[in-house]
């Protein structure tokens, strides 16, 4: 628009002007019908996305009687308001054992996603910055790992961990957890754009130690990469199914994924005890929480970090 | 992707010309370079542990057999010849084959359109539509899939309602011959807005002169979004399109959770993964099972390699 801006000293002259006014006004108003189209296609967009979020915050708010045959059907709330009996159950049914589900899925996800992001960071800056002996060896490596599928692990993963004594314990979910190499491959790209060499010999020379370097120069530099590794590493650990799945039996361990599946698994077989729709309902509203309130207040963080790689 | 910015890492980072004679601060600057090993070295043995180990140990497991008679004996790659004419295992490939021609177009489109719908407007209406799209991925798979079942479910979903109203009984999404298509849907809801927001920074990442050029030279809205706009991103859509061929083959999570509520549309065997996962822990063939795994391994990767190999103009790979 900036082009259409008339200079002051433009000559005031009004058969110039009239065209242009013509012009933009039929531009604009071709433009208008194609923001209109634009703006439906978002609507149904949106509807479409956002429609199960909605199925789900409705039906936490029934009964099972109210999900089979609510008043206002399944899209709209029921006539009773069971929001807060539904999450009583939570805690008494199988004595509130849904919450050490989610509590186990906080603690996977913390420090799974946090110890992959350190030693993604420590690697991808190791090498973006020397150049040691095997460097491009490891690394050709790590980028074919990145096309290994991670589920073909979870298999010889559990033989390797019950050879050990290791299944059926937390270690057996945390420390697979641990191996993210896309990480240390966003790593390496950001580390080698964001920090120039000669920053660091300027640190070397002021006499400050290769740790030093890393730690007080370099690190600072790397935030935007470090909120992204560690974002999306948190995500895939709280996401993890299968590795908890063949890992893990004592249901006490259990992340809040695996667990509800098998609320769901138990309810769909049939017995009338076991039947907690309205719990699976509403545990899997509550566990939905705090990574949407995560990601709508982190917004500013994930929003440029997650194209990183691409963007290269 | 991956390979593109590994070729521009190795140009950066080749070693200067240096003077050929040692010096006492070229031995120091190598002294130095070693450092690089300790911070790759708390990584590298996790690697080691949990992938180079893993896949090695899977690999010498499915060169052995086990039976009750014999004991577990060495039989080589008899295992690998029994997956390849395993009707169940071929079967399983075949279907996610499928699911790959599917489900990965239906995702880039919707991904691609709505990056590029959002990329010409900046109305309160389209930042709020671009979180909307992109808050499925917040969502884990688990609950997703355990969602769309209830959605799907005769009994909870609102499908009999919405087709009730336009006079329609409600289709079966859980029968036989939809749930392929149910799949299809939930993959699109969970991941379509993850791609949306990678493709959407590339195309932010464009200089709009660009299109200022392309509009003197007379082109209209279309032809810029798919003349100059897609072919500028190709490189971030090679990406995206090799992070859904990846989770599209060891397709595994939304058809186990499914199963539960449409056991006689999925079988046990539905997928590869699926497959593998029921030979070990329900039928404890853990060299079978290992070879299963190892063969989805190799055929994942070859078909990322050949990916990247035919696209390699669009993603830069020389």
């Amino acid at each position: 628009m900036a082009i259409l801006t008339p200079r002051p000293d433009a000559p005031s002259d009004p058969a110039g002007i009239g065209p242009t006014v013509i012009v933009r006004r039929r531009n604009s108003g071709r433009d208008g019908g194609r923001r209109i189209g634009s703006h439906v296609l978002l609507l149904v967009l949106v509807i479409y996305f956002i429609t199960p979020l909605w199925w789900l915050a409705v039906a936490a708010t029934k009964d099972t009687s109210g999900l089979f045959s609510g008043t206002g059907g399944p899209l709209w709330f029921d006539k009773d308001f069971n929001l807060f009996s539904n999450i009583a159950g939570l805690f008494e049914h199988q004595g509130g054992i849904y919450w050490r589900w989610l509590g186990n899925s906080f603690f996977y996800a913390i420090t799974g996603g946090v110890g992959a992001t350190i030693l993604a960071v420590l690697a991808g800056y190791g090498f973006a910055k020397y150049r040691f002996r095997g460097r491009n060896a490891f690394f050709s490596l790590l980028l074919g790992a990145v096309m290994v599928p991670m589920t073909a692990l979870v298999i010889p993963t559990f033989v390797l961990l019950s050879n050990i004594g290791l299944v059926n314990t937390i270690w057996a979910v945390i420390l697979p957890s641990l191996l993210s190499p896309f990480g240390v491959y966003l790593m390496r790209v950001y580390t080698q754009d964001a920090i120039p060499d000669e920053l660091l010999d300027a640190a070397r020379v002021d006499g400050a130690g290769e740790l030093r370097t890393f730690f007080q120069v370099a690190l600072p530099l790397l935030r935007p990469a470090i909120v992204t590794v560690l974002l999306l590493s948190v995500v895939g650990t709280w996401n993890n199914f299968f590795l908890p799945l063949a890992v893990l039996s004592d249901p006490n361990l259990l992340p809040v994924t695996v667990g509800l599946n098998n609320w769901q698994a138990l309810s769909n077989a049939g017995a009338g005890g076991e039947q907690v729709w309205n719990l699976i309902v509403t545990g899997a509203f509550v566990s939905v929480l705090p990574l949407i309130i995560a990601f709508l207040s982190l917004q500013k963080y994930w929003q440029g970090g997650l194209s990183l790689g691409a963007l290269k | 992707m991956a390979l593109t910015t590994a070729a521009n890492a190795k140009k950066a980072l080749s070693p200067p010309r240096r003077a050929p004679r040692r010096t006492g601060i070229d031995r120091m600057d190598r002294k130095r370079q070693r450092w690089g090993w300790l911070f790759v070295a708390p990584f590298g043995v996790v690697f080691l542990t949990f992938l180079v180990a893993p896949l090695a140990y899977a690999f010498w497991m499915s060169l052995q057999t086990n039976t009750l008679a014999t004991g577990t004996t060495f039989t080589g790659l008899a295992n690998y010849v029994k997956a390849f004419s395993d009707p169940i295992f071929l079967g399983g490939l075949g279907r996610v084959g499928q699911f790959a021609l599917i489900m990965i177009p239906a995702q880039m489109i919707v991904a691609l359109v709505a990056a590029l719908v959002l990329d010409n407007l900046s109305t309160a209406l389209s930042k709020f539509s671009r979180l909307m799209i992109f808050v499925p991925y917040a969502i884990p798979v688990v609950i997703g899939a355990l969602m769309w079942g209830f959605l799907y479910s005769p009994r909870f979903g609102p499908a009999t309602d919405i087709f009730g109203l336009i006079g329609l009984a409600a289709p079966d999404f859980l029968a036989k011959g939809s749930i392929f298509a149910s799949l299809v849907n939930i993959v699109t809801w969970q991941w379509a807005g993850y791609y949306m927001i990678i493709i959407y920074a590339a195309l932010r990442g464009i200089d709009p002169a660009i299109y200022e050029a392309a509009r003197l030279d007379g082109a209209n809205g279309r032809q810029i979004a798919l003349r100059v706009k897609v072919p500028m991103i190709s490189s971030s859509m090679v990406m995206v399109l090799i992070f859904s061929l990846i989770g599209t083959l060891q397709f595994f999570t939304e058809p186990q959770v499914l199963r539960a509520v449409a056991q006689g549309a999925i079988p046990v065997s539905y997928t590869p993964n699926m497959y593998a996962y029921s030979l070990a822990f329900s039928y404890s063939q853990f060299n079978y099972a290992s070879a299963i795994s190892f063969s989805l391994g190799i055929v994942v990767f070859i078909g990322s390699y050949l990916f990247l190999f035919v696209t390699r103009k669009q993603s830069g790979l020389k």
